[in-house]
């Protein structure tokens, strides 16, 4: 969907709220018909950033260039946006087709044009015929849904949604997150969307951009964020992951505790490094008697998630840590596993991400 | 890529106004203008005057040494601060009773007792006063209790604080009642489970939960109590108080320096109580979680028959006050021939051109009515809900709260100085209408304000800066959105305005003229003139009116909540 024009340029953007710096030199790049993720824990910035590109909050220092325009100093009227927000913000005394045509109704358009457009909007977003009920009479997902219409009835060239899906319940949450993106997609419109949510920043980004701590910790497709996380943080708060401490020497010499791991990391000289290591990447099956990079360990505690178990294992050999793997509910039932057995496991060397 | 647009690290940026901020900004200036000319300048002159002699020469202190000098005026200190306390220590703990038994028992007819105690709220607050008079004064019908209690007559102390102590109950009492209502349930049902006796769940629990409460409820009580001036002048006889003295000096002896120097004692006590409740107040916003339950009371047959006798007691003794003045009104020549009769309200109101005072009186709460709400709930709007001037803001805020800790007669004392000073350009408001609506306002803004920020922030906080993106100009929300969503609203601070404009004695007793002298006040010159009928008949007139008026908002409430809130009923779906 998105082509390579930069369509949104953020330019050493900082935040002071008295001495709390909440954003600290934020640069970055958003494509024209890019769906881009501000992924954080709460009080990373992420929230405060998107505010200052609708210009509901004023940079303390830095520049905003949408398009062709220079936006830093420009009033949130004057910027080119549709925003949507947690709490949907409609008008709870206006019926829905008012809400959607709230926009349209300022720019003087006849009212049968107006009319046809909510029509529109309202089928684009899956509620028909709701245009004469109140807010109050739809779900919270619906009532997303219509603000969701409202912000894209004039057409902006930027869609800011403020953690929209934080309000609603799981399985609604999944839905509306789907919708939203092939509504994006069929749009092209550039979106950025503040989420908490790691899951749904993987599920619908064309990229994501981490944030911690008022700074951009890494900037990628969610396959990259995931499979390549630049920093430790990035790791930790993207997916489960396990932490290692072992020692590098030169060849790809892995040791953690007493056993050695053939990696595919270099070093030129010998040092202490974190292991990082997913759930995913250490295998219970297919293992080969001779395959190297294996090591034995006990079960000692098995959570069960549904079609797959999250278990923890003891392996005295790689550490005191416990280390957590996934096993499949069938492979622990086949094998007739239970807390206390013993099993090997292989690690994929390729897939161990050092700091 | 910076090196193409060099950034600025020195100068923080800046965002350009829209022309819609402009107009927001434009009239949040014209907000803070009209406090500061109106509510400001006027203390801020009672301030010089005290510091003045009679020429306008710096003098220091000296006022205020000549003052504690004067034995008689000190005197009218103690009596003030010392009535105050006793009425507060009275009346609170009653109302506290009574609130209890409207929250926390299980009595039928809870809303016709609370409508009883809360009617001295509609009626002038020399009410209590004439009709205290009229039960125990020297031709009282009761007058035998008095003596028998070993009092000499009903006039000075024991009247001001009995006639007090029914005009603070219904403030107490609405302050404790909203204490209690938010009681969490779940609070109550975990004492229960824990085996807690209900002597201890109230001293844990209930006490400390309307602890907040009952500390605003004791300060405003001892506010009103120093402040008010009507039921002293009525039946304070030789007892002095503050409040009597002020109008004596100023109106009386034409002693301006010494007038404001009472003026900042009878302030003095108002702004630390007001200063305390509002320390007070910030910490009791995290009381009740949004996940509270409310409190349901389970019947006990012992407690509830007590909370009955309590409010039986109570509301007989209010209906007394009341029915003694409709009485009394109605008779035809107190107390020899008591057969009803209409003449005070014909001859004597006709006679004492009470007629005239009567539309003077609806004209000053009709518009204290009309253009309080509308300037108390745009500057509400203008505070809440719009953007930039950030400095000025938190000026808006307190000027918005401190007419709370002005009682009306320092507010109508700094009227007088200010606006009757020689040179003031705005000196033709003087003793006009226009000038009586104005102080009314300003006197009973807080209140106003208060309940206008409450209804805006219980909206959306979002809605501005939607109607932003979607580039329509905030007046056209408010117009679209706000105004309906908080027509209720609008009318219940229209009556708040109306229902205290007609009864309202302090601040107006400085400023009207023979032209523009209100009900109210014609009551105390009624009273002051021997017309104790004709007194008592303008009380309950006004009373009437207040009631009849009340009546109609709260009809034309619920015909506008009929016609603009139907959103609010999800049933339909």
């Amino acid at each position: 969907m998105s082509t390579d024009a930069p369509y949104l340029r953020l330019e050493g953007i900082r935040k002071s709220f008295g001495s709390f710096r909440a954003l600290r030199d934020i640069d970055l790049t958003i494509r024209r018909g890019e769906f881009v993720c501000f992924l954080g824990p709460s009080g990373c910035g992420k929230t405060t950033l998107l505010r200052i590109i609708a210009g509901l909050e004023t940079q303390t220092a830095g520049r905003i260039r949408q398009g062709e325009r220079d936006i830093s100093v420009l009033p949130p009227a004057e910027r080119d946006y549709g925003i949507v927000f947690q709490s949907y913000a409609l008008f709870p005394n206006l019926s829905v087709a008012d809400n959607v045509a709230y926009g349209l109704v300022n720019r003087r358009d006849p009212k049968a044009k107006i009319a046809a457009r909510v029509d529109e909007l309202l089928k684009l977003v899956g509620l028909p015929a709701s245009g004469g009920k109140f807010p109050a009479q739809l779900s919270g997902g619906q009532q997303q849904r219509i603000a969701l219409a409202r912000a894209l009835a004039t057409e902006p060239g930027l869609l800011l949604l403020d953690e929209p899906l934080s309000a609603l319940d799981a399985l609604e949450r999944v839905r509306l997150r789907q919708e939203i993106r092939s509504l994006q997609q069929k749009l092209g419109v550039t979106t950025i969307m503040v989420t908490h949510d790691q899951e749904e920043a993987l599920s619908v980004a064309d990229r994501i951009v981490v944030m911690n701590h008022g700074v951009i910790e890494q900037v990628g497709t969610p396959m990259q964020i995931y499979r390549d996380p630049a920093t430790p943080f990035v790791a930790d708060f993207v997916g489960k992951i396990n932490v290692l401490s072992g020692r590098l020497h030169p060849g790809g010499d892995l040791r953690i505790g007493n056993k050695r791991f053939a990696c595919k990391h270099d070093t030129d000289a010998e040092r202490d490094v974190k292991v990082y290591l997913r759930p995913e990447d250490v295998l219970a099956r297919p293992i080969a008697a001779g395959d190297p990079n294996v090591f034995d360990g006990a079960i000692d505690k098995i959570e069960f998630l549904g079609s797959y178990c999250l278990v923890r294992v003891n392996a005295e050999s790689i550490g005191s840590e416990p280390i957590t793997v996934y096993l499949s509910l069938n492979y622990l039932a086949e094998e007739g596993l239970a807390v206390g057995s013993r099993l090997p496991f292989k690690v994929l060397p390729e897939r161990m991400r050092f700091f | 890529m910076s090196a193409l647009l060099p950034l600025s690290t020195t100068r923080v940026v800046r965002q350009r106004a829209h022309w819609t901020d402009r107009v927001a900004h434009g009239a949040m200036l014209v907000i803070v203008a009209g406090l500061v000319v109106f509510l400001a300048l006027p203390l801020a002159t009672i301030l010089a005057k005290s510091l003045q002699n009679v020429d306008g020469g710096f003098v220091g202190l000296a006022n205020f040494t000549s003052y504690l000098k004067t034995p008689t005026l000190l005197r009218s200190f103690v009596n003030s601060v010392s009535v105050a306390l006793l009425v507060t220590l009275v009346a609170v703990p009653m109302a506290f009773v009574f609130a209890y038994a409207l929250a926390r028992s299980c009595i039928a007819g809870k809303p016709i007792f609370r409508t009883i105690a809360l009617v001295p709220l509609l009626a002038p607050t020399l009410l209590s006063a004439i009709s205290l008079i009229y039960w125990f004064g020297n031709q009282g019908v009761a007058r035998g209790l008095i003596h028998a209690l070993g009092f000499e007559n009903i006039y000075g102390a024991p009247g001001v604080v009995v006639a007090e102590c029914f005009y603070v109950f219904p403030h107490a009492l609405m302050i404790i009642v909203s204490a209690l209502a938010l009681a969490d349930a779940r609070l109550y049902e975990a004492a229960r489970a824990l085996g807690t006796s209900r002597r201890r769940t109230f001293f844990t629990i209930t006490l400390p939960g309307a602890k907040y409460g009952l500390i605003s409820a004791a300060l405003v009580c001892f506010t009103l109590v120093m402040t008010d001036f009507g039921i002293p002048k009525v039946i304070g006889g030789n007892f002095n108080m503050l409040a009597t003295d002020v109008f004596k000096l100023v109106i009386g002896q034409q002693d301006f320096q010494r007038g404001a120097v009472v003026g900042l004692l009878l302030l003095t006590p108002a702004v630390l109580t007001f200063g305390i409740d509002w320390l007070v107040q910030r910490k009791q916003t995290a009381m009740l979680s949004a996940r509270a339950v409310p409190y349901a009371p389970r019947p006990s047959r012992c407690f509830d028959t007590l909370m009955l006798g309590y409010v039986s007691v109570i509301s007989a003794l209010m209906l007394a006050m009341l029915g003694m003045a409709i009485f009394a009104s109605l008779a035809t020549y107190w107390p020899y021939d008591l057969a009803p009769t209409l003449k005070h309200y014909t001859l004597g109101l006709v006679d004492a051109e009470v007629g005239p005072a009567f539309i003077n009186s609806f004209e000053l709460a009709a518009g204290t009515a009309f253009f309080g709400t509308i300037v108390v709930f745009v500057g509400a709007y203008m505070l809440e809900k719009t953007r930039g001037m950030e400095a000025l803001r938190p000026i808006v805020r307190m000027l918005s709260m401190l007419p709370m800790a002005v009682p009306g007669l320092v507010l109508g004392l700094g009227y007088i100085f200010f606006f009757n000073a020689p040179g003031n350009p705005l000196g033709a408001l003087y003793q006009t209408m226009t000038l009586l609506i104005i102080c009314t306002i300003v006197h009973f803004y807080t209140t106003g304000h208060l309940t206008a920020v409450t209804a805006l922030k219980s909206l959306d906080a979002e809605f501005e800066a939607v109607s932003a993106s979607l580039k329509v100009p905030f007046f056209t929300t408010f117009r679209r959105v706000t105004l309906p969503i908080c027509t209720p609203t609008l009318v219940d601070i229209a009556r708040y305005f109306f229902v205290n404009a007609m009864t309202t004695i302090s601040a107006v007793v400085f400023l009207y003229s023979p032209a523009t002298k209100t009900a109210a006040i014609a009551i105390l010159r009624l009273d002051e003139a021997g017309e104790a009928g004709a007194a008592a008949a303008c009380c309950v007139l006004i009373t009437l009116a207040s009631t009849v008026v009340t009546l109609l908002f709260m009809g034309a409430g619920a015909w506008v909540g009929r016609r603009t809130q139907a959103w609010r009923r999800p049933a339909l779906a």
